[in-house]
């Protein structure tokens, strides 16, 4: 924790605009568990957001993040290179997930939640679960941790939606392949967009499989004392920072999360517009800060 | 006191009261009559030697006033400013009934700014160290004062922040127009100069556990100080729809996030601009609220509170300033629901209309709804300030730390001893919500019990 910040040791694009970043954070490495979180500052007037940590290392201090440029903050994150500083690092935040002797689990990922899925999985195989793996992309170089995928599960299938690389379809054509196949499921995982997440939720409701889901609501502190990211599950408004991200689906109101997540969106369109004209303003915030701290008295 | 006028406050979060000249401090000191039974002091939660503070002014010895202050008050440029002085100090001041009371809060926030502007802070001498160490846990009022007081006694003293600033309620809660941010950045400033370690992004609970603090990193002694941060709901229908705050959530962003200056920050709060706002709570932090969306531009602003003037918690100058400002009161009024469209926007808000019963348990009368009195009123965003609660982290992750109920700290009211030994708390997170005073009162008791657990040994 320098004066700048928490430093980048590792900075790789995985895919077109997704990005790993391994960051020095000792006390995050030390006591994070799959499913947690962090929220991350970039800079002095930057926005506060939720990333999950993909993996740590306690012995080197260190934990990964890996993510997609969709709005401001992440396209400018996504800049950032092996000896920049993030400002503000802080976690491991939300409840880890509950990762014990299930039987069969089938985890589906769609997207950069497959980065979120990942440690879970991990940790799945690891208590003893046969962990089948369904990896869904929109086409084949959007397609991340497909080998560290493989080297958790004990079955993985690819799913792209224009066939370009895998199999063509949906991941969800996919679950219901196995159930039709007859196989014995025992939990199912789900991490990705939102429409996703309710489709699998709707094809495991009838057969009655556990089901678990990641959400992603728009977040600010992180710690219960905003509210902001309150999610109704099984009729009861949630904190998804402190009570979640996981929850199970069958009670989740997607459509109230997915009405709620595009609160900002004029803002957001707004902030990536200006941003995307002037790409040059977001770094020349984090340079003027390292030289601000340079020069102040410590 | 001199204030910005209100058609230009109301378009600004610069600070409202400007603050007394030399000139006026003079003549509010003189009006103090020097009582031989100051009862004013007794109204001071934390005893500040006001007859004599404001006898240094009248001599033009600000910098000593301002020093006789700090003996028992270390951020008199908050409380000055915030304080509910017409319930404490000015509420038993002798000259209250028939003359009004000294403008005690005035003159100490008067004060105050002449020692910060002046750049002569005194800050007090550092004891030789013991050689032990103290965590503090949150950095609102109550942990800031421990932390001054621990230091000067020759401790190590860290204070552990969840949040990326330091300073609590003080930060995150109560506006720019009411206390600005610099006055409390200077006093961490003071508080860094003397010795103390700030480590924000720290989540006690999360991040480290409070045995770990005593076993791992060290610590001989720790101070829970986290506040009484969770936001209530109301618990009626449509809470989740689009533009519906806690007050936490919308006075984070404009406050400790600066979304009133999106998208130079980024960010992002609801466009109030010419919005028609409500906000449901008669406290500080609704007047807070309902103040920051009239500066981001809303068309109407309402005060939605369910019983009548004289039970509104708030001090007496937010509220006046309040209606100054335009926002309009719909007291004896409680919502019922809110109503959204179909992409799950707030649009309005329905209303019952509520009368005095008789007196409650906390002696306020209690309001009881008007049959048939509903009504529909229209709304783009609504705020909820109806209280907080215990922040639970610390709790949760201490199975031997005991709490009573509403999940607060159980902590002996002399010592703010806990049942574990080792650990104070201190604050809201013992009290409940209460003030910055009282905070700071309860954060120096425990920084005299922990100096001396530590110095003894004794538990
Ligand atoms: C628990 C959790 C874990 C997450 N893990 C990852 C991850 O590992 N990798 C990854 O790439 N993304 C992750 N996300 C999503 C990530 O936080 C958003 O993509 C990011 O905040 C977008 O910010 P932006 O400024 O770049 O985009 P914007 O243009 O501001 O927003 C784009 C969309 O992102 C969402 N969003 C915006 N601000 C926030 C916020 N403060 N909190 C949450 N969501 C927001 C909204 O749905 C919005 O419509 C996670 C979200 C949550 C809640
Ligand atoms: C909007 C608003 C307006 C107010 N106006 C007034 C007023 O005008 N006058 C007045 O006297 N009082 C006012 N109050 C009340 C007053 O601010 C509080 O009573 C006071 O701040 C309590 O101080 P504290 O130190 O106990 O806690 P807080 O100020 O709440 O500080 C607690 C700190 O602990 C941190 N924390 C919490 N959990 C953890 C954790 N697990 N690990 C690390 N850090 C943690 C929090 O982030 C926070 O920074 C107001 C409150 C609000 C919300
Ligand atoms: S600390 Fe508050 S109550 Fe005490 S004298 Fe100052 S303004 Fe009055
Ligand atoms: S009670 Fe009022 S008049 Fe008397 S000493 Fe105090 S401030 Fe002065
Ligand atoms: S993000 Fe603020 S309560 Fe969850």
């Amino acid at each position: 924790m320098g004066i700048e910040g928490f430093s980048i040791a590792e900075a790789r694009f995985l895919a077109p605009d997704v990005k790993l970043f391994r960051v020095v954070a000792p006390r995050v490495a030390r006591k994070q568990q799959p499913g947690q979180f962090v929220i991350i500052r970039i800079h002095e007037h930057g926005e506060r957001i939720p990333l999950t940590i993909a993996d740590s290392n306690p012995t080197e201090g260190t934990i990964t993040i890996i993510v997609q440029g969709i709005g401001k903050t992440t396209k400018l994150l996504n800049r950032l290179n092996a000896g920049d500083f993030i400002l503000d690092v802080v976690g491991p935040l939300g409840r880890p997930s509950d990762v014990r002797l299930f039987g069969t689990v089938v985890v589906i990922s769609g997207g950069v939640g497959t980065a979120i899925a990942y440690p879970i999985a991990k940790a799945l195989q690891r208590a003893g679960n046969h962990v089948i793996t369904i990896l869904g992309a929109r086409t084949k170089n959007l397609l991340i941790l497909e080998n560290e995928a493989r080297a958790v599960s004990d079955e993985v299938f690819v799913i792209t939606d224009d066939g370009s690389y895998g199999e063509k379809g949906l991941v969800t054509g996919k679950l219901d392949a196995l159930i039709a196949g007859g196989k014995k499921i025992d939990l199912v995982l789900a991490i990705g967009p939102i429409p996703m997440m309710r489709a699998v939720a709707e094809k495991t409701r009838p057969c009655g499989i556990k089901t678990i889901v990641s959400l992603n609501p728009i977040m600010v502190d992180g710690t219960g004392m905003c509210g902001g990211c309150r999610v109704q599950v099984a009729g009861r408004s949630q904190f998804a920072c402190v009570d979640g991200p996981e929850f199970d689906a069958h009670e989740v109101d997607f459509d109230g999360l997915a009405k709620r997540n595009a609160m900002y969106r004029e803002s957001e369109r707004q902030a990536l517009e200006q941003f995307v004209s002037e790409p040059e303003s977001g770094p020349e915030l984090i340079r003027h800060r390292c030289k601000l701290e340079d020069v102040a008295p410590r | 006191m001199p204030e910005q006028k209100p058609e230009e406050r109301r378009q600004n979060f610069a600070e409202v009261n400007l603050g007394l000249n030399f000139h006026l401090a003079t003549q509010e000191a003189m009006r103090c009559l020097e009582c031989a039974n100051p009862k004013c002091i007794d109204g001071c939660p934390v005893g500040v030697k006001v007859k004599d503070f404001i006898a240094l002014v009248l001599t033009g010895d600000y910098l000593g006033a301002a020093a006789k202050i700090r003996e028992d008050n270390i951020l008199p440029a908050v409380t000055g400013r915030v304080c509910p002085q017409e319930d404490q100090c000015e509420g038993t001041c002798i000259m209250n009934k028939k003359f009004g009371a000294v403008g005690i809060g005035y003159l100490e926030r008067f004060v105050a700014d002449y020692e910060r502007e002046s750049g002569q802070i005194g800050l007090p001498p550092i004891a030789p160290p013991t050689g032990k160490k103290v965590a503090i846990v949150g950095s609102g009022p109550a942990g800031l004062s421990a932390a001054g007081d621990l230091v000067q006694r020759g401790h190590q003293v860290t204070v552990f922040e969840a949040l990326h600033e330091v300073g609590g309620v003080l930060v995150y809660g109560i506006p720019e127009f009411r206390l600005p941010k610099e006055i409390v950045r200077q006093e961490v400033e003071n508080m860094k100069r003397m010795g103390v370690e700030f480590q924000t992004n720290v989540v006690v609970g999360k991040t480290v556990t409070v045995d770990e603090l005593f076993g791992e990193e060290g610590y001989h002694a720790v101070l829970v100080a986290t506040g009484a941060g969770l936001p209530q709901f109301l618990g009626i229908p449509g809470e989740d729809l689009c533009g519906v705050y806690s007050a936490n959530e919308f006075l984070t962003r404009v406050n400790l996030m600066k979304a009133y200056k999106f998208p130079e920050y980024d960010e992002p709060i609801y466009n109030c601009r010419g919005k028609n706002v409500a906000v449901v709570g008669g406290g500080n932090t609704a007047m807070d609220a309902i103040r920051s969306a009239l500066r981001l531009g809303a068309k109407n602003a309402y005060v939605i509170y369910r019983r009548s003037v004289a039970e509104m918690p708030a001090r007496a100058e937010e509220v006046k300033h309040a209606r100054e400002e335009g926002v309009q009161f719909l007291l004896l009024n409680n919502p019922i629901g809110f109503l959204g469209d179909e992409k799950g926007w707030l649009r309005a808000v329905q209303c019952i209309k509520m009368e005095l019963g008789p007196a409650d348990e906390s002696g306020r009368r209690r309001p009881v709804p008007v049959q048939g009195s509903e009504y529909v009123l229209p709304l783009d965003v609504a705020i909820i300030a109806v209280g907080t609660s215990s922040n639970p982290l610390v709790q949760s992750t201490t199975p031997d730390l005991k709490t009573r109920k509403g999940g607060y700290i159980e902590a002996d009211p002399e010592t703010l001893k806990t049942s574990k030994m080792g650990v104070f708390g201190a604050g809201d997170i013992v009290t409940g919500a209460a003030t910055v005073i009282l905070a700071m009162g309860a954060g120096r008791k425990a920084a005299t019990a922990i100096d001396e657990y530590l110095r003894t040994g004794v538990w």
